[in-house]
């Protein structure tokens, strides 16, 4: 009787379950391209792509759409890593493309020479916001380790924008100290004693500070300090200029194993080349980074960025040298934290 | 003494003042911790005026999330409610072994951690996964697509139906279902016209508590979107996203929806048990 009523009845139920598996996608009509980049870009790519698309057709092409996704940048790459389908990736670190070159098929190893300056269209750098008033007196690296003085800078073991953060305060204190190591690591631990909170990311930092009031100073991405003044009010916060800092490159790439065809490919191609074009650039520094090429740039738009000395990534022997020596397991950033 | 069996004798013997303090603590906490965090979400997304709320939720960028969000729910409703239907349905009716085994199974989304299931859903799925290569050679897309977040939903909400079906059909007997098969009904048909109307209210109720959790999902689902705009972002992921870009009017407009969609549901919910108190009694009595 039971097993009957069981077997009699398995049939519709199971086929109710089995309906709705088959979920296809659509068809592509025009050529698609998927930007996968980091949190900060969104408005710049957004602009970016209306600009491309309109001159991609304008060359004599057919219609061109491109999508966008944003999000960490460690996670992103982990996300391609993982088969996110995209065929740009524009993320904030040369080592998170060199994760995705090392672990999986969509990049080449030697990606970052295929494209003008490292492959990094816009810079920008590391400087700091403080509350308006400036009331800690804060004004050089130096200042950011006096009595009473918190600091936010997200964690640099999982955010981008925390890695410059770290390679900006110790580039600092190897120049002041005449290239002294053991006084650069005892600055930079220093420093780290006045972090009440490590935030995952860039993002994250910027609203604990902004947003729920903690800290006196903020280190910053240039773009994101230049972002919250407009976003939270230039009554509010200001930005106070290092002595020195680094130059960030985030850098971008073509996922050559995520191709599908050759429209796909010259689209992709174009598009990443096009940034380096006057116009890209000069709505690059409309979006607070730091252009090659200015010459499209209004003078006004220019003033935003000072003067400052900026290191560069190459004076610490590259990401492929610092990731491992600074943030892998076991690295400089561990052993300070944990003292 | 003859008396006191007409009168009414009050079930509680506290002092009513000591009555009025449980009441109005408890409605204290209700209001701290549930109507406020309710409130402010609302507040926040009309400070800027309803217009502006509006004009927020009409952005591409939301329709779309606010699309994905009920096609997601609607694809993995039905699927939920027949799976949780014939698993509470051998649960209940059946003895065999490994019974005890399906019963913990059922239970383990509510025990999983929401990121864990995206996670597993990933390395099953993902490149590099058991079946990536697979996938990746049929063009197949799970992962970053469509039938990854349907899946990581099905997943989380997977208990709710199973769970609310369970004690309402262990509690009625089989004897109903094995008169319809001797009567030489077919099993479909035992299904249609005895099976189902007896449990419709606690399918119902099952089906709007998976419907409410579908649509809020946030933790599985975010570890499979891909977070690409307008293709696999949903509404909690979405408002996440507008609330990090600044965006507060636009994050809390979406917030205040989706909470409202949760609300809809509940009210249905009760209007229903409202409307059909009665056969309700009935079905509870059986």
């Amino acid at each position: 009787m039971t097993r009957t009523l069981l077997t009699r009845s398995a049939g519709p139920i199971l086929a109710a379950l089995l309906t709705g598996s088959a979920l296809a996608q659509p068809a592509f009509a025009d050529t698609k391209i998927l930007n996968v980049s980091y949190d900060p870009t969104r408005e710049f790519y957004r602009a970016y792509n209306t600009l491309f698309a309109k001159w991609w057709q304008d060359q004599g092409h057919g219609p061109v759409t491109i999508e966008q996704s944003h999000g960490g940048s460690g996670a992103q790459a982990r996300a391609v890593i993982d088969g996110l389908d995209a065929q740009v990736a524009t993320l904030a670190l040369a080592s998170d493309l060199d994760a995705i070159a090392a672990r999986s098929d969509a990049l080449p190893k030697d990606w970052e020479g295929k494209l003008p300056h490292n492959s990094a269209p816009y810079t920008s750098t590391i400087v700091f916001l403080v509350r308006k008033g400036n009331p800690k007196g804060i004004h050089d690296w130096g200042d950011l380790v006096k009595d009473g003085v918190q600091v936010i800078t997200p964690n640099p073991k999982t955010s981008g924008g925390a890695r410059w953060n770290f390679l900006a305060a110790w580039g600092w204190a190897l120049k002041t100290h005449g290239g002294d190591e053991a006084a650069a690591r005892d600055y930079v631990s220093q420093l780290y004693q006045h972090v009440p909170v490590l935030d995952t990311g860039a993002r994250g930092a910027t609203t604990t500070f902004t947003q729920r009031g903690t800290g006196d100073v903020l280190l910053a991405w240039e773009n994101e300090a230049l972002l919250a003044l407009d976003e939270l009010g230039h009554d509010k916060f200001e930005i106070v200029v290092p002595s020195v800092s680094i130059r960030a490159e985030p850098p971008v790439a073509l996922l050559e194993g995520n191709i599908k065809d050759a429209d796909q490919r010259a689209a992709a191609e174009a598009y990443l080349q096009h940034l380096y074009s006057p116009e890209a650039q000069a709505l690059a520094v409309h979006n607070h980074y730091r252009a090659w090429d200015t010459s499209l740039v209004p003078p006004a738009e220019l003033a935003q960025f000072p003067d400052l000395q900026l290191m560069s990534i190459a004076d610490f022997g590259g990401w492929a040298k610092v990731q491992p020596a600074f943030f892998g397991s076991g690295g400089i950033f561990d052993q300070i934290y944990g003292e | 003494m003859a008396d006191t069996a007409l009168h009414a004798t009050p079930v509680t013997t506290e002092a009513r003042s000591v009555r009025l303090a449980l009441s109005s603590v408890v409605l204290a906490l209700t209001a701290v911790l549930l109507l406020a965090p309710l409130a402010v979400v609302f507040a926040e997304a009309l400070r800027a005026g309803p217009l502006a709320s509006l004009q927020a939720i009409g952005q591409p960028d939301a329709l779309a999330a606010i699309r994905l969000t009920l096609l997601v729910a609607a694809i993995a409703l039905p699927l939920n409610a027949a799976a949780g239907l014939a698993a509470a349905w051998a649960i209940a009716k059946f003895d065999f072994r490994g019974k005890a085994l399906l019963i913990t199974l059922i239970d383990v989304p509510f025990s999983v951690s929401p990121v864990v299931a995206g996670l597993a859903l990933v390395l099953l799925y993902g490149s590099g996964g058991v079946l990536g290569d697979w996938l990746k050679a049929h063009d197949l897309k799970i992962v970053f697509a469509l039938p990854g977040l349907v899946l990581a939903t099905l997943f989380i909400t997977f208990p709710f139906v199973a769970r609310e079906l369970i004690p309402v059909m262990a509690e009625q007997s089989r004897a109903e279902e094995e008169a319809a098969l001797t009567l030489g009904a077919s099993g479909w048909r035992m299904l249609r016209t005895v099976t189902l109307p007896n449990v419709r209210w606690a399918l119902l109720y099952g089906v709007l508590l998976c419907n409410a959790r579908a649509m809020g999902e946030f933790g599985a689902v975010a570890v499979i979107s891909g977070k690409i705009r307008g293709q696999t972002t949903t509404m909690p992921i979405l408002i996440e996203m507008l609330y990090n870009e600044y965006l507060s009017t636009a994050a809390f407009s979406m917030a205040a929806l989706l909470a409202t969609l949760a609300l809809v549901t509940l009210a249905l919910k009760s209007f229903l048990e409202w409307r059909h108190a009665d056969l309700l009694a009935a079905t509870r009595r059986h």
